[in-house]
């Protein structure tokens, strides 16, 4: 059977889940393998969401919020970024291949490159085949 | 201290562990006579001659409490976890190593392979020239020699067996297990089972009593021996990595006391799910730097974050191990 990724995006509310929305209204196809959850700010994804998305079966997590700059709470977003190149340096170091989590910034009018984003991820996360730690954790259980 | 039941029966076991725990049991001092006044040690592998069969002859629910310490690295650790389970009434994770899985847990790093090369292989001091590895079974003329089988990851007691309380720390501090000796002995209302006993629900940073300010800002972090501590301020402040945001309070903050940062023995604090999720939400916030280079400069500085964030507590971590 073939590979088809489990994504979870994180979108944050004005300016992502909006882009990801106006893909929608305005008719783009993407690829159906993201699960979009939506948050007040990107500034609101915790660490323990992104953990807990890989071991409940996630297979690539993204993360989007607005451009920097463009906060609805003026910094949330560089928090999401500070939390997320810290998070990369700790899959990394536990055996993960760190092109499972990306970050990208969407405004509430790039919907066709949130299409393009979806899309490209979801090869990025095909390529890279099924993630492990949902499994690992299982049998550690 | 009033005796309202008749005399416990008291265990002590040690896993995984490097004996701090057992110490800090007899760290007791004089009170150890109120100890024994109120409780009868059937089994306590450090201090009395009982073997493992006499702890298998007993009745199950035979012993009152068991302070189960230290985690399960092999096939012995889970042997005894799992009769002493059947044993106790209460089942008592004590110490950080039973309760988050501890320093042993750091192995999760490493799998058995890596382990057994560099210990049998590689390392410097060892000469071993017929590449012998432990092997669970033996033969010899006399019979079979057996060994207990070295396990791919370290669990905590509650991945292996049902566990009742948990008593954090490494070691947890004395007074806090004579705490609750005394409420069990007294008779006074336990708490749910599951709970994290002889400690706070809050966080070390929310009892701290160094001074802290609302506007931190970091631009490099140190270890410790790179600054000239004040002994007043908040270590984070003065860029030194401290786990107080993502630990546990209840242990009196010897370590703080004596100018060091919190290491996190005390396990995530009752509305933390992933000590290290925690810390770096922590982190995150007090680094005063936008541009995505300036970021990772600042992080450089920390070295180690699966290391520093999860010493204690790497199998019971959201993750649990290094993936190979």
């Amino acid at each position: 059977m073939e590979f088809n990724p489990k994504i979870v995006a994180f979108l944050c509310n004005w300016c992502s889940y909006t882009g990801a929305d106006l893909a929608g209204t305005s008719r783009m196809e993407y690829k159906a393998n993201v699960r979009a959850i939506r948050v007040m700010c990107s500034g609101r994804i915790e660490p323990t969401f992104v953990l807990r998305a890989f071991t409940q079966g996630a297979d690539g997590v993204l993360i989007c919020g607005c451009h920097p700059g463009d906060c609805h709470y003026q910094e949330g977003n560089y928090r999401c970024l500070r939390r997320y190149l810290l998070l990369q340096k700790y899959i990394e170091q536990m055996g993960i291949e760190t092109q499972r989590l990306k970050l990208e910034w969407i405004s509430a009018s790039e919907g066709k490159q949130f299409a393009e984003l979806v899309n490209s991820f979801t090869e990025t996360i095909r390529d890279l085949g099924p993630c492990k730690i949902k499994e690992i954790v299982n049998v550690l259980t | 201290m009033e005796q309202t039941k008749p005399k416990l029966k008291l265990a002590v076991y040690w896993a995984a562990a490097c004996g701090g725990c057992c110490v800090s049991v007899l760290d007791v001092h004089e009170k150890l006579f109120d100890v024994i006044a109120a409780a009868d040690l059937v089994f306590w592998p450090i201090a009395l001659d009982i073997k493992y069969k006499d702890v298998e002859e007993m009745p199950d629910n035979y012993i009152d409490i068991t302070l189960f310490n230290g985690a399960v690295r092999n096939s012995e650790n889970e042997h005894m976890a799992r009769l002493l389970r059947k044993k106790s009434k209460i089942l008592l994770a004590y110490g950080s190593c039973s309760h988050l899985g501890g320093i042993p847990g750091l192995a999760n790093f490493s799998t058995k392979e890596d382990i057994f090369r560099r210990v049998f292989e590689e390392c410097e001091s060892v000469v071993n020239n017929n590449n012998s590895k432990p092997l669970p079974e033996y033969e010899v003329p006399e019979g079979i020699l057996e060994l207990p089988v070295f396990y791919n990851d370290v669990r905590s007691l509650a991945q292996v067996v049902d566990v009742d309380y948990y008593l954090p720390g490494c070691p947890p501090q004395t007074d806090r297990f004579l705490e609750v000796f005394t409420a069990i002995v007294t008779g006074a209302e336990l708490p749910p089972k599951g709970a994290v006993i002889g400690a706070s629900v809050k966080a070390q940073c929310d009892e701290c009593v160094r001074k802290k300010s609302e506007d931190k800002r970091i631009k490099k972090f140190y270890r410790p021996w790179e600054i000239n501590d004040d002994g007043e301020t908040c270590f984070m402040e003065q860029g030194v990595l401290c786990m107080g945001p993502a630990t546990r309070a209840g242990c009196g903050y010897r370590c703080i006391k004596g100018n060091a940062p919190c290491r996190g023995c005390y396990g995530p604090s009752s509305d933390t799910t992933d000590p290290g999720a925690k810390m770096m939400s922590a982190i995150a916030s007090i680094i005063d730097e936008k541009e995505p280079e300036d970021i990772k400069r600042v992080i450089d500085d920390v070295v180690d974050p699966a290391g520093t964030f999860y010493r204690f507590s790497l199998p019971t971590s959201l993750i649990r191990r290094k993936m190979s």
